[in-house]
């Protein structure tokens, strides 16, 4: 297929003979991509447009929108996931990347001793699976085993201690946090290697003018780090919009207690596969993926067509 | 001399600060490693405790090895994760090299389509790719985890090489062709060998997220042969919920090749970040 399409392009402008290795480089890249990824993704989008209607596979234009968003059964649900996974956002917006640039700050400052160790240390949760970041945490927030509380009583704040995850107050606060805890090494990174990229003239200049410290880093380097604070928050939305796993298996598919901790992943693997006592609906399913596909790509568009074009960026 | 005084009193906050994040960060998988090797009483009773001649148990790791399947979760997980690697690394090199050597008509178009699935995640076409891998009679086996993973790990990799193969020099490259190299040797004989760096970088990236998967494993091969580890620890897990023994040395089990490939690559990887690799 993208042997054709390509010949056509080189052909058009100049006679001159096809060059076919562009197509072999290009072809199993271009095939495995867009017969695994594209198609289907398109294929999903499609099929949130149809239904069943007596049995038949049936075109129903934005019905099934309609019922997510507002039958009594479905919408309480989704309405439920969307809020809490904006919930689920807010909170690492507002912890993990504030705590991300903290910890790279500290890093890139000249001089540091054992910084490699520490870098290399913090990184290890974003290295491990679901499954294990999620019980881990399990156990020592379980009542049972004690830890938590344990530990708690040596700062003194026994009274303080509750079985977080059991409780629907609480429990979305203690999944995002885990969450929190396993992903703070992205925003590590990426601002730690825009801040190694600040050239040293800059941070002189700033010193022979009495900048230092903690105002060097409010009016120096936080200024030149913004784009890369932005393309962590881009990478935070997709992540979180799109997250499944950990919830899955600190809560498993009911996202416990109550729905308190389900999100949207969760909600379209209940809904597509069906659980327990509820039948899978695939067209439901396709429905609540393109919900999400629109809510990310409205997200990435904002980035990329506002926030990154208003974004001052400095050459060195 | 204010300033001299005052910066080793800001170093030692500034230690403090890291020290205590690095206890919040490992102090997990610390505790879940020590008991995994210790006896059930012991657990509860003393948790923190390193395991002691009275307290050593491997009575976990012989459930997990007798009832668990793991030996198999492992392999299958190593066969879709090299197999997965490897074809994202040959493709995405190829069509990276074809993007940055040639101008073509379509070139940014096909580099912008390519791109696209950096930002917008594969699994938002669950629905279909099981739909198709049910019509391929893929499901339940290997192969379709590999076709996915593949999918997914193509387009950053793309991105990634691309931009490395731009920095090769093209007076090798028209040296090459002078002497009449096909464009096929050039890319394989002298390319290649020259963006080994950021392949290593591109392996590490995609290996991560194709060995923690828990989604694609449940829903395309759930079946008992072609288990990954990380859905055969959730499972196990699952069911063994009340031996602490043996959940934690599941756990354990399937930290440790996580933590092998990190110790052997995290100076690739950690270099990979910070020399803007992914921006």
């Amino acid at each position: 297929m993208s042997d054709t399409e390509m010949a056509d392009i080189e052909t058009v402008p100049v006679k001159r003979p096809i060059r076919w290795h562009i197509a072999v480089f290009l072809a199993p890249a271009f095939l495995v991509y867009t017969a695994v990824m594209i198609l289907p993704l398109i294929e999903t989008l499609r099929l949130s447009l149809f239904n069943m209607v007596e049995g038949q596979l049936a075109f129903v234009g934005l019905n099934n929108f309609r019922t997510l968003f507002s039958d009594p059964r479905l919408s309480a649900d989704f309405w439920n996931a969307l809020g809490n996974n904006v919930v689920f956002f807010i909170i690492h917006m507002a912890v993990q990347n504030p705590v991300g640039i903290a910890i790279a700050a500290m890093l890139s400052l000249p001089g540091l001793r054992f910084a490699a160790f520490y870098r290399s240390a913090i990184f290890v949760p974003t290295l491990l699976s679901f499954v294990i970041v999620g019980f881990i945490w399990k156990l020592i927030l379980s009542p049972i085993w004690g830890i938590a509380p344990s530990l708690m009583d040596l700062v003194g704040l026994k009274w303080a201690f509750a079985p977080w995850l059991g409780k629907a107050e609480t429990a979305l606060i203690a999944v995002s946090l885990i969450s929190v805890w396993q992903y703070v090494g992205i925003p590590m990174m990426l601002i730690y290697a825009a801040l190694l990229n600040i050239p040293d003239e800059v941070l002189e200049a700033a010193e022979c003018d009495g900048i230092t410290g903690w105002s060097q880093f409010w009016k120096i380097k936080l200024p030149l780090i913004l784009p890369s604070i932005g393309i962590v928050s881009v990478l935070t939305f997709v992540g979180n919009f799109n997250a499944f796993d950990l919830i899955y298996t600190v809560q498993g598919a009911l996202a416990g207690p109550n729905g308190s901790t389900d999100i949207l992943g969760t909600l379209l693997y209940r809904t597509f596969f069906g659980f327990q006592n509820q039948m899978g609906d695939r067209s439901m399913g396709a429905t609540i993926a393109a919900v999400m596909f629109l809510i990310i790509l409205a997200g990435v568009a904002l980035y990329l067509f506002v926030i990154q074009r208003r974004m001052r960026r400095y050459q060195f | 001399m204010s300033k001299a005084r005052s910066a080793p009193i800001r170093a030692a906050f500034i230690h403090l600060a890291l020290i205590a994040y690095t206890l919040v960060a490992l102090f997990p998988v610390f505790l879940t490693l020590v008991n995994s090797f210790k006896s059930r009483s012991a657990i509860f009773s003393q948790p923190m405790a390193l395991p002691t001649p009275s307290t050593f148990s491997l009575i976990g790791y012989q459930t997990v090895l007798n009832q668990g399947n793991f030996v198999g979760y492992f392999q299958n997980s190593l066969i879709v994760t090299v197999v997965s690697i490897a074809l994202v690394l040959l493709f995405g090199a190829m069509a990276a090299f074809a993007l940055s050597e040639y101008r073509f008509r379509g070139n940014t178009l096909m580099g912008l389509y390519l791109a696209l699935g950096i930002m917008i995640p594969i699994r938002l076409g669950t629905v279909a790719i099981l739909q198709g891998m049910v019509a391929a009679g893929l499901v339940n086996t290997l192969t379709s985890l590999i076709l996915v993973y593949t999918a997914q790990g193509l387009p950053l990799a793309i991105f990634i090489l691309s931009e490395f193969m731009r920095t090769v020099s093209d007076d090798l490259k028209s040296a090459g062709r002078i002497d009449g190299l096909s464009e096929y040797a050039i890319f394989f004989r002298l390319v290649l060998p020259l963006v080994r760096p950021a392949m290593a970088t591109v392996a590490v990236f995609t290996m991560i997220p194709i060995w923690n998967d828990l989604w694609f494993p449940l829903i395309l091969a759930p079946g008992e042969a072609t288990k990954t580890v990380t859905l055969g620890a959730q499972m196990f897990i699952g069911q063994f919920v009340t031996n602490w023994n043996a959940v934690l040395s599941a756990l354990s089990l399937a930290i440790l090749p996580v933590m092998v490939l990190y110790v052997i690559f995290s100076r690739q990887l950690i270099r990979g970040i910070t020399s803007g690799a992914v921006k």
